[in-house]
């Protein structure tokens, strides 16, 4: 599916760091709308065996700031004919997506945020119980009696997909139309000089050899701090794991996708019957991805408030990704200090849905060294400005 | 990481413990420029390694200082914090 190549060139137009989702993305669209196809994107493991691969597969684009909206708004449209694009089935399957509300603050929010929705043309209404009820039989919406289910942010559009395919389906578009992957290969340092005019990148020392370059586009989630330290850069970006799990396979049951902010659940069914899970991040700082059995008590204990028959249900796999979180649940995106040095990141717990409009808006980014107008609210200067993008529509976050 | 010992408390559960963060020194807010002001409220040390954090006993409400290797997730040791000029 990918050439391989045995020796890195000494040089490049443009390195990418990280072969997930992200920087595969970026790289087919350099390589597909702006002719740059001397690149290489370098991987310390394998092609999207980070987040790309440890994600809920849920793709919504019923957000909260006007920013967020139009961004995932785009890339919704972008996921849709996806498959028909790499001729690969990505099995995009659109479900509708219901945000619980438990309480009148959180129906208060959804309402806010379908009426947000609306006015940049996104499919979001606020609908009862009665219409949770009706969708989802099998659902207890009283919770076990403890928070019952006054309303729900009704989003059409939601969809899963699968997220190797993702990542393959970029991989392969790039590849063919001349991009360099390497695999297992580690960047140690980002070379920079000072041309009079403030710091450049000149180079990247990997573990296979040093690259010339003048453009980097880094996109590696919960390497994020890493990499930017090797440039001397900060960013508020802070790393906590994300765990999720899946139980055996079941017959359908479940259609749409339900998300409780304040239970602190997720889950759809995926093609196969199985039940995917997520929950919040775990409460401290970990470099890891180990699974905790904390993680399945809490979340089995909320999710059997909304599904009691599920007791009988077994879990199959459980995992985590290192999730680089922001102070404002908005992506770090665009230009940074240092010339040439790029910036796909703090894409927390929201990544996933984001693949193709971020490859669209970095690949403009880097190949005109100019921020795509979708992305200008998102950029790294806004925290000195302490002009935040509060994205209280993110996973994970409650009302 | 499952028990945490607490410097008045002794080893206890995790679970009864909050974490709020790596220690970072505040700089003078009557003297800080915007730029030094935004950067400690805003930017964090998101690299990994041996930190030195706040966590909170919230049974018993005690403040306290752990070095935790943050790849291993393993605490080192913790001790509760004295400020810079207090005799402890």
């Amino acid at each position: 599916m990918f050439t391989h190549h045995d020796e890195l060139k000494s040089s490049y137009d443009v390195v990418i760091i990280g072969a997930g989702g992200h920087g595969l993305a970026s790289a087919y669209y350099l390589a597909r709308d702006h002719g740059i196809t001397n690149v290489a994107v370098l991987e310390k493991g394998y092609i999207g065996g980070g987040n790309t691969g440890r994600n809920t597969t849920i793709i919504r684009s019923n957000y909260l700031t006007p920013e967020g909206v139009q961004f995932y708004d785009e890339s919704v449209r972008l996921w849709q004919d996806l498959s028909q694009d790499f001729d690969l089935n990505l099995f995009y399957s659109t479900r509708g997506h219901f945000t619980l509300a438990h309480t009148d603050a959180a129906m208060r929010t959804m309402r806010w945020r379908a009426e947000v929705n609306k006015h940049y043309g996104v499919n979001s209404e606020a609908v009862d119980a009665k219409a949770v009820k009706d969708a989802v039989p099998m659902m207890d919406i009283s919770c076990g009696g403890h928070s019952p289910v006054v309303g729900a942010l009704y989003h059409a559009p939601g969809a899963v997909a699968r997220h190797d395919a993702v990542a393959w389906g970029y991989g392969r578009g790039a590849d063919r139309r001349g991009v360099e992957i390497h695999q297992k290969t580690e960047v140690l340092a980002i070379e920079t000089e000072d041309r009079g005019s403030g710091r450049e990148i000149c180079g990247v020392l990997t573990n296979r050899g040093r690259i010339s370059t003048r453009k980097v586009l880094c996109a590696v989630a919960g390497s994020t701090p890493r990499l930017l330290s090797m440039v001397d850069l900060t960013s508020p970006i802070y790393i906590h794991p994300l765990q999720a799990m899946v139980s055996e396979p079941v017959k359908p049951w479940l259609d749409p996708i339900i998300v409780s902010g304040s239970l602190h659940v997720y889950i759809s069914q995926t093609a196969r019957g199985e039940l995917v899970m997520g929950a919040s991040l775990d409460p401290y700082e970990l470099h890891a991805t180990r699974s905790t059995l904390d993680f399945v008590e809490s979340l089995s204990m909320h999710m059997l408030e909304m599904f009691p028959f599920m007791s009988d249900l077994k879990v199959v796999r459980q995992w985590a990704g290192m999730a680089d979180m922001t102070p404002d649940f908005a992506p770090i995106m665009g230009k940074t200090p240092v010339k040439g040095f790029y910036l796909d990141s703090g894409w927390g717990t929201w990544g996933f849905k984001a693949t193709p409009v971020c490859g669209k808006t970095m690949s403009h980014t880097v190949a005109r060294d100019e921020a795509h107008p979708l992305i200008t609210g998102f950029g790294l200067d806004r925290f000195q400005r302490y002009a935040l993008t509060g994205e209280k529509g993110a996973a994970s976050v409650g009302h | 990481m499952k028990i945490m010992t607490c410097p008045i408390n002794g080893a206890r559960a995790i679970s009864e413990f909050a974490y709020a963060g790596e220690f970072r020194p505040m700089p003078d807010p009557t003297r800080a420029s915007d730029l030094e002001w935004a950067d400690y409220v805003f930017n964090r040390n998101g690299v990994s390694g041996i930190k030195k954090e706040w966590w909170c006993h919230t049974a018993s409400g005690v403040w306290f200082i752990a070095e935790r290797d943050t790849v291993k997730d393993i605490v080192l040791r913790t001790y509760l914090y004295v400020a810079p000029g207090v005799e402890a």
